[in-house]
Parts: structure tokens; C-alpha cells; sequence
């Protein structure tokens, strides 16, 4: 392979780069697990969580990863849904909060007090309110989705040149005009790093609601399971947090195919 | 007929936020004709791009009365009267060339069609046809500001605001610039205000230049410029020109030392 190299250096392929660091941290994994002598308890082989994933869960039952992937698209329903409630609500405090420097400066403390709230202590009283419904996952979802959007929509909406705003005033243009043909397209690049972050967290947000919800067909409810039996078949938990991870990774790169496609004129 | 810019004991105080106020604006009168150029020259700190600012409704008046058209600025702005050209482009990363230009019609809600066409139109015109679908980051400085300049046109204002345009070129570009500037005043038959640091760049362009100078901010004279038309390279050249210039920097130096 290093003789077919060609002469010319070639840059590599994103997917190739993704196989090699795969392959890299399995190497490292395994390393880990023989130099420090863990058992696989502590850490399975990951050959072994590899096989438990084709093995059934349950006796007679379908295989682990039909299982995981049924949950992993349950668990997704409720983080998309979290995603999107997020994601507008904080458009909308980001986009009032940079027209209006007085609820700016009162309010912009409590968005970021509510972020220092665990999300354990909220999520019960959550379930409570919406009386355990399904709405109580993508809400809680939300909760931790809307903050990135509401401080990078904010600084975002404020990043424009003084002279373009100036520009704009010179055309006598409204608010509502400024905001659509200005501000919100120059906030765009922010805006888009700001839904990558919430991208993944809404699936944290999911997965943790799950518990106190008591749904039991998400990924939370597939983790807390395996949990229970961790003693007697770790590999499980740590194939269902691998399919998490999957779910997490997905987010962020539709987002980020999106952000391309909307940003692919900017170049910054 | 009506001045496009009559200003009458114009001042302006900055004040507020715990610091000493400053009055950047004294006593200003001023009056432009239509179809002139005025230069306003100084040195920094003299309130030059503040009165641009307030012929602009950009910056409110502490006293004195401000008519652009015959209106106050306010009703002026609100009614689109002059274009706006800055140091800096300030030209939007995301739209073409193109839709640059066509920003200003967009919000004054001029048909698609018809703003495609004036916009081409003022490209043409600042000789950047050809670039309609490019991005302003695939233009030099230069031609960024050209496109600056068609889209504060591109709407035929009386007049035209320009706030140091050229101040980040360099030398050779600006002159070329200067020229073009001329023939694009001399075509579109606006009025021009025009700030400057430079001295040659004032008395190349203008009919008349204003002198100013700092603390507080004031007009000390004005110098009628008597250059023929056209002006083109040996203008640059000539004996004329040469008085013109010396005359103007011995103005900008008995105006500091007036301050001083």
C-alpha cells in the first residue's frame, strides 16, 4: 500500500481519515484494557460488545442491535422534537433580547442561571407538570437546547458592522427589514455553531428524560436495563452507549450538511 | 433654486457617560448648491464625518437647523434623498455583486426585474460588468469600493455622502479612482459631499473645499476650486493645481494653530 502511494501528496478523504481514528481508538481500547490489566468487567473486549450486539437480549428475543436501534429511534423522536422547540424559542430570546437592550440586560442572567440548574433536578418537576406524558422527553430536551441558541443568536445578531447598520437607516429601512436582510443572515455562521452544540445535547436531553418519564422504550430506558445487568453482561450497556453516541454523531452532522448548504457562499 | 444642503448654526455636543463633553460641531453654516462637490477636509478629531453624519440624519443636531432638499434631514432620510459611501465597502459577504447593488431597491420595493436592470446598469457605470455574480471577497479593494459606490446610486439620489471612500487604497488606485469618481459626478448630474484627509484627493475632485478644524470642530474657510474641466492626469500637474494645493495646507495649518 505504501509502494502504490503515489508520488503526488494527496489529500485524504474524510472517510478514510473517520476509518483510520476508528481503528486508532479500538487499538488504544484494547492497549488500555491489557497494559492495565482490566478485566472485562471493567472494560469488555471490543470484539465481545461487537458480538453482543448480533446476540439476543432476552431469550428467544430479536437481536441487541434491532432492539437498540428501535429505541435509538424513539429516543431521536423526542431529542428532534426538544431540537426544534429549542432552537426557536432560543431564536426568538436571542433575535428580542439583541433589540432590546433592557430585557437584555435583566433577563440574559436568568437564561444563563437556569443553565447552572442540573437537569435531574428540573426533569422531575417537568414530568409533574405534564402529568408524565410523552411531551415531558422533547421538553426537557428543550431545556437544554435553547441556551446555546439564545447567547450565539444574540451575539450574532449584534455582529454586523456599526456602518451596515448605518447603511440600512440611510435606506430608511424598518426593524423587521434590517433583522431579515442584515442581521439574521450575519448571524447565520454563529447560529449554525450554536445548533451543532444542541444538536448533541438534545440527545443527552432525551436519553435523561427518559428515566424520570418512565418511558421504557428509548435508549434511557435501554441504558438504565443494562445497567441493572451490568454484573453479568457489561458488553450490553456499552453497545447501547456506543448507539447513543451513533445518535448524537447523525445530529450534528445533519446540521452540519445543512450549515454547508445555507453557508457555502460565506467564506470566512 | 433650493440648496441641497443649507445648514445654519449647526452645533453638536457629545455628552453623557461620565466623560467631559466635547463639542465636535461649532457654529456651522453651510450652504450646497445643486451639482456641486464639496470636499470637507481636516484634520482627525475636526467633526468632518459628524457633519456628514448630521446632512445624513445619521446624528442628531444639538442646536441649529439642518434642510436637505428643503426638508429637514429626518424627512430627507425617510424619503431616500442621498446614497451613502463609506470608508470601509461595507458590502453584505453573502450576496453576489449583483444583489449588492440591488439592496437599496429591494427595500424601497422596486419589481425584480426593474432592479436586476439598474442594478447592471450602475455596474456598467462604475465599469464592473462582468462581476454581477461574484462575491465581494473574490474583489480587490478597489473594486469593492466601486461596487460601494454603484449601489449608493443605484437609486439616483440627489445626493451623494461619502465618508473617506478611498482613505484605504493605495496612492495610484486612489487617483484612478478619483478620476472615475469625476466622470460618474459629471454623468449622474448629483451633489457630492465628500470627506477626505487628502489634500490633492479635495482639490483634484472638488468645487469647493472645506477647511476645518479641531476642538471645537468648525469650518475656517472655504476655497472655491477654479480647475477646468475635464480634469484628468495633467490637471494633476499643473501650476494651478499646485497653488490650489499649498493654498489649502497653509488653511489647515492657520486652522491648528487658531486651536492650538
Amino acid at each position: 500500500m505504501v509502494a502504490a502511494a503515489p508520488s503526488v501528496k494527496r489529500r485524504t478523504s474524510p472517510a478514510l481519515a473517520a476509518v483510520l481514528v476508528l481503528i486508532a481508538l479500538a487499538i488504544i481500547w484494547e492497549l488500555v484494557k491489557l497494559v492495565f490489566r482490566l478485566d472485562s468487567r471493567t472494560l469488555p473486549h471490543l470484539w465481545d460488545i461487537l458480538a453482543a450486539l448480533g446476540e439476543p437480549s432476552r431469550r428467544n428475543g430479536p437481536p441487541l442491535i434491532a432492539v437498540l436501534l428501535e429505541a435509538a429511534v424513539f429516543t431521536a423522536q423526542g431529542a428532534v422534537v426538544g431540537f426544534a422547540i429549542g432552537a426557536v424559542i432560543g431564536f426568538v430570546l436571542g433575535t428580542v433580547f439583541a433589540h432590546v437592550p433592557i430585557l437584555e440586560r435583566s433577563l440574559v442572567p436568568y437564561v444563563v442561571a437556569s443553565q447552572t440548574v442540573p437537569i435531574l433536578a428540573i426533569a422531575p418537576m417537568v414530568v409533574i407538570w405534564l402529568q408524565g406524558s410523552w411531551w415531558s422527553v422533547p421538553v426537557i430536551a428543550a431545556y437544554l437546547t435553547f441556551f446555546p441558541v439564545t447567547i450565539n443568536t444574540l451575539r450574532g445578531m449584534k455582529s454586523p458592522d456599526p456602518r451596515a447598520i448605518e447603511l440600512m437607516r440611510s435606506y430608511a429601512a424598518s426593524t423587521w427589514e434590517t433583522l431579515w436582510k442584515l442581521r439574521f443572515p450575519a448571524a447565520l455562521p454563529a447560529i449554525f455553531t450554536a445548533l451543532k452544540i444542541s444538536a448533541t445535547s438534545s440527545v443527552v436531553g432525551a436519553i435523561i428524560a427518559e428515566l424520570p418519564v418512565g418511558v421504557q422504550r428509548g435508549l434511557g430506558g435501554a441504558i438504565l436495563n443494562f445497567n441493572q445487568y451490568y454484573i453479568t453482561g457489561p458488553q450490553r450497556l456499552w453497545a447501547a452507549i456506543a448507539v447513543a453516541a451513533l445518535v448524537g454523531i447523525v445530529f450534528f452532522a445533519v446540521v452540519s450538511l445543512v450549515e454547508r448548504a445555507a453557508l457555502r457562499n460565506i467564506v470566512r | 433654486m433650493t440648496p441641497v444642503v443649507s445648514l445654519t448654526n449647526v452645533n453638536k455636543i457629545f455628552s453623557g457617560g461620565g466623560r467631559p463633553q466635547t463639542v465636535a460641531l461649532k457654529d456651522i453654516n453651510l450652504c450646497v448648491e445643486p451639482r456641486e462637490f464639496i470636499s470637507l477636509i481636516g484634520p482627525s478629531g475636526c467633526g468632518k464625518s459628524t457633519l456628514l453624519r448630521v446632512i445624513g440624519d445619521l446624528v442628531t443636531v444639538s442646536s441649529g437647523e439642518v434642510l436637505v432638499n428643503g426638508k429637514s434631514a429626518h424627512e430627507a432620510r425617510i424619503k431616500r434623498e442621498y446614497g451613502m459611501v463609506f470608508q470601509s465597502p461595507v458590502l453584505f459577504e453573502w450576496r453576489t455583486v449583483l444583489h449588492n447593488v440591488e439592496l437599496p431597491l429591494e427595500i424601497m420595493g422596486v419589481p425584480k426585474a426593474e432592479r436586476t436592470r439598474r442594478a447592471r446598469e450602475m455596474l456598467k457605470l462604475v465599469e464592473l460588468h462582468g462581476f454581477e455574480r461574484h462575491y465581494p471577497w473574490q474583489l480587490s479593494g478597489g473594486m469593492q469600493q466601486r461596487v460601494a459606490i454603484a449601489r449608493a446610486l443605484a437609486f439616483s439620489p440627489k445626493l451623494l455622502l461619502m465618508d473617506e471612500p478611498f482613505g484605504a487604497l493605495d496612492e495610484l488606485t486612489r487617483e484612478r479612482m478619483n478620476a472615475e469618481l469625476l466622470r460618474i459626478w459629471q454623468e449622474t448630474q448629483t451633489t457630492v459631499i465628500f470627506v477626505t484627509h487628502s489634500i490633492p484627493e479635495a482639490v483634484f475632485l472638488s468645487t469647493r473645499v472645506v477647511v476645518m478644524s479641531a476642538r471645537p470642530g468648525r469650518i475656517t474657510e472655504i476655497v472655491p476650486i477654479d480647475l477646468p474641466y475635464p480634469r484628468n492626469v495633467e490637471t494633476r500637474e499643473s501650476p494651478r493645481f499646485f497653488e490650489l494645493v499649498t493654498h489649502v495646507r497653509e488653511a489647515l495649518r492657520r486652522g491648528e494653530e487658531m486651536g492650538a
